[in-house]
């Protein structure tokens, strides 16, 4: 069966292996950036990941993920300066709040198909974003300051060490991971395919296409939200333009159709990709580099739409299926 | 057969615009038949196969399906109720299996996998495609796309089954096997309704025949009267055939 995983003996070992391999990289590397780096992959794929259940399955091209990565760091970064909520339930109302979020503009949007949908969903994420530049209580443009805490898991914070977000972060990519193959092998994901098909397709099989919309969304925000908050944790600090603009939404975009829209890990193979390139020239050339990753990633988009427009992850499957 | 019929279609009108597709539409089918509603191209056929499957909201009149009104109900309530439809050009998921598709169907009445696997296994094996169940969808010719499109209804378990043109474009052969499908899938309780131009399978399969031109009900009756009926003749060749007639 095509788009639904079948895990064979050789696929449960090396992934397996990867994961050993995974859980053993911050031992044997040196210096915060390699650690930076993966951290970056990882959130980067869970980001694709939590796009492509509503982009890669279900045809829903959100170009304003930003606005619930946002939110989520939002939430519980106003939540722990304001009331000292702990970060971990911020994490979870930031999901909720990012879902409550999606509901609401998904339903307006819930008879909008491709590049209608794209052009809402910007639209959606700058309104976002020009609000909570200008909304004082949140602290504006200048942003909000995460207080400093003693490091603890508890306190989802670590100072003498980047190893504690890898971990959290590589627990986190594989909770989406879970999430978006139950997805994929239920009934939901079945719908969700019918659904990018075509609304009268679904409709004539019984398929409430709004509330499958909207669920979808829904758990895409939720996920997206867990990022954002993640990502406060670990700057500490955030304000509009670093964690609500259109470049945040497109880099995910971006992961996910390089690696394999409507795939369950094609979006951590696009991030494996991008990431470094991004990472790499930015720190490599600083200011003069600026907007070179973006010519890496204009260029590598042309070629995967031209040649392969199933993504890396469908350029793989057809390997796999030549050497069988 | 029970006194109320399966359905019940009462002076549907629809307009778009200056346009009348639909003029007062009435006429009912029972339990277990098969009627096939034929009219000249542009007779307004297809309008009334979307006002009864929700995709359009009738502008007057009423559709009643065993005696409950669904004149204003969404698609998909509709085709929870049991009627399923097929499209007139042929509708399937282009990036799943044909397995896969029939499974989509499936899924209305089994929320898990496992019965929703066997119940489209077992679909594809009365439509004769079980052969095909792991090809790509399409990667079908245009009369196996068309039983898939019947597969995935049928999985849905409908008691009436709406199908729009599914012998078009077929070749005599194909035709014969498609007429053939259409008898076991009535054997099996589920009643028709079809929109048809191959005058072949209309006088095959049918036990009443409608006719609409210019988007009002002209004529019913059993096949073999409907087609000599000189009202039916003037629709599709005009007034100097009907002065021969």
């Amino acid at each position: 069966m095509t788009g639904v995983p079948t895990f064979t003996k050789r696929q449960v070992s090396i992934s397996a292996a990867v994961l050993v391999l995974l859980a053993l990289y911050p031992l044997a590397v040196r210096g915060s950036f390699p650690m930076h780096l993966m951290i970056m992959v990882f959130m980067f794929a869970m980001l694709g990941v939590a796009w492509n259940i509503m982009g890669g399955y279900a045809g829903m091209f959100s170009f304003g993920q930003a606005a619930f990565f946002g939110i989520g760091a939002y939430t519980s970064s106003f939540l722990l300066t304001a009331y000292h909520v702990n970060p971990w339930i911020g994490l979870l109302a930031g999901g909720v709040v990012a879902a409550l979020a999606a509901a609401l503009i998904g339903i307006p949007c819930s008879n909008l198909r491709g590049h209608y949908f794209a052009i809402a969903s910007i639209a959606f994420a700058e309104i976002v974003r020009i609000h909570f530049n200008n909304w004082k209580l949140i602290g504006a443009a200048e942003g909000l300051t995460i207080p400093m805490q003693d490091e603890s898991l508890r306190s989802f914070m670590f100072h003498s060490s980047k190893a504690p977000y890898y971990y959290i972060m590589l627990g986190f990519l594989i909770l989406s991971l879970g999430v978006c193959s139950w997805v994929a092998t239920s009934r939901m994901g079945f719908y969700l395919r019918a659904i990018k098909e075509s609304h009268d397709v679904a409709k004539v099989l019984g398929i409430d296409v709004v509330r499958y919309r909207m669920a979808a969304i829904m758990i895409s925000a939720f996920l997206t939200a867990m990022a954002g908050t993640f990502y406060a944790q670990y700057i500490l600090y955030l304000d509009p333009e670093s964690v609500l603009i259109l470049p945040i939404s497109v880099q995910i975009v971006l992961v996910a159709m390089l690696g394999g829209a409507g795939s369950v890990m094609g979006p951590v193979i696009g991030a494996a990709i991008l990431l470094p390139i991004s990472e790499v020239t930015r720190v490599k050339l600083g200011f003069k580099g600026s907007g070179l990753d973006m010519i890496i990633y204009g260029t590598l988009i042309m070629l995967i739409s031209v040649y392969q427009p199933q993504g890396v992850w469908g350029l793989l499957q057809k390997i796999g299926r030549k050497n069988k | 057969m029970s006194a109320v019929p399966l359905l019940d279609v009462r002076g549907v009108t629809k307009r778009f615009g200056g346009l009348l597709a639909n003029d007062n539409v009435s006429f009912t089918v029972s339990e277990g038949e098969i009627v096939s509603i034929i009219g000249p191209n542009g007779a307004g056929k297809s309008t009334l196969f979307n006002c009864i499957t929700g995709f359009y909201p009738p502008n007057a009149g009423h559709v009643l399906y065993g005696g409950r009104d669904i004149t204003r109900l969404a698609a998909d309530r509709i085709c929870k109720l049991g009627i399923a439809r097929t499209f007139q050009i042929v509708q399937v998921i282009a990036d799943m299996t044909v397995l896969e598709n029939v499974m989509t169907g499936a899924f209305l009445r089994s929320a898990r996998n496992g019965a929703a696997h066997e119940k489209a296994e077992e679909v594809l094996r009365f439509a004769g495609l079980h052969e095909k169940r792991d090809a790509a969808a399409t990667s079908l010719t245009i009369e196996a796309k068309k039983r898939l499109e019947v597969s995935m209804a049928l999985a849905t378990q409908p008691k009436l089954l709406m199908l729009d043109e599914s012998m078009a474009g077929l070749n005599p052969v194909e035709l014969r096997g498609m007429i053939a499908l259409l008898r076991r899938v009535r054997a099996n309780g589920v009643t028709l309704v079809i929109v048809e131009h191959v005058m072949e399978a209309v006088m095959e399969l049918s036990d009443r025949v409608i006719v609409i031109n210019s988007g009002k009900k002209i004529v019913e009756g059993p096949p073999k009267e409907v087609v000599v009926n000189p009202q039916v003749i003037q629709a599709y060749l005009g007034d100097r055939y009907r002065a021969r007639g």
